[in-house]
């Protein structure tokens, strides 16, 4: 930070109000609109969106080139892994995995709302160990799969979808792990949370795009 | 904005590198956006000039290997579009979109310093691949297959290096699009409504929204790209599977079709807020203007694919009419800066003569443009010279006389010294010269059948006076910088003092002192309209 900077200790011209404030609709919010980090957070949501359109698109564009889908190749056990419909249901306890953790990400907004620190602090550290489940398992499930990123379009597909939201599976995580430091450090409050409402945001994210995945490779 | 009474903490001595290298203030980050940017535009230039070298005569003179011609106009496309418009354009909204709302910094001090340092970094990763056995050579646009790792491709690290600049520039942007979306929204002063933001920070707006839209889109194509070239992917790899180098041509251009607004939309804004004030008259139609904004934002996302036409596999009514589209709210645009001028007291200073270079321009590459967009016409002139001369008249004649026009309007508030007129005239008359020496004969060549990308072409295909031509153009247009760089330097130390508002200008950025304090305003006066510099200087009657 520059001498500058800390002249004006507020984002908000005419309103000098040290504390920032998630949305307009709870109580304690004293000057009214989404805060600045919120809608920050919301803005990069919207890229994360746009991101994961692009290689969406590239998936169905690959597969509607490639008939039949997953691609037949003259290794049968290739083709047999390929077949990820007969066996969705590691996939799917993965999800669930991740469901719950937004679940209780939730419910930390919540306790912290209510400047339950305790209950925040525990629902947070139950996000974050999902959330490694989640890691270890995918990485369990890559050494299991047995085809490779350069096995045809579908390995290629496979791979960058699910190893880029694995990637923002562990972004999510290390920004769990901020947030439960600073938690533990006594930094939020009911007044004060826009960090912790912020990354469950994220998180909240990440889950739906792990659930628009699961049904595009193991159901669709 | 309320007075804010905190006194300034003793503050740690600071050496000026220290506090450049590290600070997080938008104007002092907006001019070092701006410094960036005019070093990789000379860069830029020194690949132009040895290109259009090359092509002033049949014969390969002095580049003896063709694949180096490839890796200089790949380079100079690079580095023009990613490392000099785009980020120049930021820079200069980073520094006057925070004064012009009357807010005392950008929404995140901090990420905008993260948002810059990436770009330098960007930069030498791009250019470092000449140490690493040959730059990129693939074109700006990198098709595969030319971008495969493969003989006769792009083998060698050069392209993965452009890869990971580009993933680092437009990360820069991203962040920067939020930003900038963040303060509009945020950080505006009492009294300044949507519809009282000076034009420029309306154009700022939707660009943001365009690059927070679009630019993830060229992240998530750059990524597949690195995967093919380095995983054995085969997303674009038609060769060994059903990938498809149409499918890199969509996602490319979903971002790369935008990205044409994204570099000229905050040059119109700047040309909006000096029309008015060389004219003494207020922005005609204030509104239409933003309006179609907006809508050159909405339908810029409906017409990327009239870079495919010829390549079969895309629907051509619908591009072509969308481009058709797209043409009228620019051309209303063009309604609002001429009706602003008509009837006018106009001082022609050099802002308003680079502001009148951009209209002029703009207005071919424009008209160019909209032949391109003819789905028979462009099967003709698909990837002929013409189709260079119609991106330089855009991007140059447009953009960057827009940013030259913003050099001169707002260097006095950057540094509380006027440029020299003698010199800025000097330099208008040698580039608008210069440039269209250059950009105009391209138009005859691509008619003629001329070929982009050709290191060398037949001495009785009819080209050579041209390309002569345009090669005379490009020293002229490199010429026009002498008097520039003269300029800068000589008037940052020596140029007659500013004052305030040494334009009589509307907008906020004019209120406080040039250059302004760290937190921007002391107060600000009442925002009563779109120019409440004027309103201050007029009473409240004379305001509209």
């Amino acid at each position: 930070m520059t001498a500058s900077s800390t002249l004006v200790t507020t984002g908000d011209p005419g309103h000098p109000v040290a504390e920032h404030n998630p949305v307009a609709a709870f109580p304690h919010d004293t000057r009214g609109g989404i805060s600045n980090p919120i809608l920050g957070m919301l803005l990069f949501i919207c890229s994360e969106v746009m991101f994961f359109s692009g290689l969406f698109a590239a998936y169905f564009s690959v597969r509607a080139a490639s008939i039949p889908w997953p691609p037949i190749t003259k290794d049968a056990a290739l083709n047999e892994h390929f077949n990820l419909h007969a066996e969705p249901w590691y996939a799917a306890g993965l999800t669930l995995i991740l469901i719950l953790s937004s679940v209780t990400c939730q419910l930390g907004v919540w306790a912290i709302r209510r400047d339950d620190r305790t209950g925040f602090i525990r629902a947070f550290g139950v996000t974050l160990v999902l959330g490694i489940l989640f890691l270890l398992g995918q990485i369990y499930d890559y050494s299991t799969i047995g085809f490779g990123v350069s096995d045809t379009p579908f390995g290629t597909t496979f791979y960058t979808l699910t190893g880029f939201h694995g990637a923002h599976v562990f972004g999510g995580a290390v920004m769990l792990s901020v947030i439960l430091y600073r938690g533990l450090a006594g930094q939020f409050s009911s007044r004060h949370y826009d960090a912790v409402e912020g990354v469950s945001l994220y998180w909240h994210f990440v889950d739906v795009v792990w659930i628009a995945l699961f049904s595009t490779l193991y159901i669709l | 904005m309320a007075t804010t009474t905190l006194t300034p903490a003793a503050s740690a001595y600071r050496s000026g590198l220290y506090e450049w290298l590290t600070t997080t203030d938008h104007k002092k980050i907006g001019i070092l956006y701006l410094v960036n940017s005019f070093i990789f535009f000379f860069i830029g230039g020194i690949f132009a000039l040895t290109v259009r070298t090359e092509l002033a005569a049949p014969g390969l003179q002095i580049l003896h290997d063709e694949l180096l011609y490839n890796q200089l106009f790949t380079m100079h496309g690079t580095v023009m579009i990613f490392l000099f418009i785009i980020p120049v354009l930021v820079g200069f909204g980073n520094f006057v979109v925070p004064l012009q709302i009357g807010a005392p910094d950008m929404a995140f001090p901090r990420i905008n310093a993260l948002s810059f340092w990436m770009l330098p970094l960007a930069g030498i990763l791009l250019l470092s691949g000449f140490l690493t056995g040959g730059v990129a050579q693939a074109g700006w646009t990198s098709y595969s297959p030319l971008a495969q790792d493969r003989p006769l491709a792009s083998t060698g690290p050069g392209e993965d290096l452009w890869i990971m600049a580009l993933l680092l520039i437009g990360t820069s942007s991203i962040l920067g699009g939020i930003n900038f979306l963040v303060t509009i929204f945020k950080m505006r002063a009492p009294g300044m409504t949507m519809f009282r933001m000076p034009i420029l920070v309306w154009t700022v707006l939707v660009t943001s929204v365009l690059v927070v839209m679009a630019t993830p889109v060229l992240t998530s194509a750059l990524i597949m790209l690195f995967i093919d070239r380095n995983y054995g992917g085969h997303f674009f790899d038609a060769g060994t599977g059903p990938g498809s180098a149409i499918l890199w041509q969509n996602v490319f251009w979903f971002y790369s079709h935008p990205a044409v607004y994204i570099m000229v939309l905050p040059a119109m804004g700047m040309i909006s807020e000096i029309l008015p004030v060389f004219s003494r008259k207020p922005l005609f139609g204030y509104k239409a203007f933003v309006f179609a904004t907006a809508g050159i934002g909405a339908l810029g996302f409906s017409v990327w694919a009239h870079h495919m036409f010829t390549t079969g596999q895309v629907f051509l009514p619908f591009f072509s009419l969308m481009t058709f589209l797209i043409a009228v709210p620019t051309g209303v645009k063009m309604f609002n800066w001429i009706f602003t001028l008509f009837r006018g007291k106009l001082t022609f200073s050099t802002p308003l003569l680079f502001a009148l270079g951009f209209l002029s321009m703009f207005l071919i590459g424009g008209i160019n443009g909209a032949f391109s967009a003819a789905v028979p016409v462009d099967f003709a002139l698909q990837d002929t010279y013409w189709v260079v001369a119609h991106l330089h008249y855009v991007l140059f004649g447009g953009s960057v006389f827009g940013v030259m026009a913003g050099l001169y309007y707002w260097f006095p508030k950057m540094t509380g010294r006027m440029l020299n007129e003698g010199l800025g005239k000097i330099q208008f008359v040698l580039m608008f010269a210069g440039f269209n020496l250059t950009f105009f004969p391209m138009h005859q060549l691509g008619l003629a059948g001329m070929p982009r990308r050709i290191a060398d072409y037949a001495a009785n295909a009819g080209w050579n006076d041209l390309n002569l031509a345009a090669t005379v153009g490009g020293f002229m247009i490199a010429a026009s910088m002498l008097p520039l760089l003269a300029n800068i330097f000589i008037s940052r130390r020596a140029g007659k003092p500013a004052g305030d508002d040494p334009w009589e200008a509307n907008t906020l950025e004019w209120a406080t002192s040039s250059p302004p304090p760290p937190y921007n305003f002391d107060h600000l006066p009442e925002i009563r309209s779109e120019r409440p510099l004027f309103d201050l200087r007029h009473g409240r009657e004379a305001g509209h």
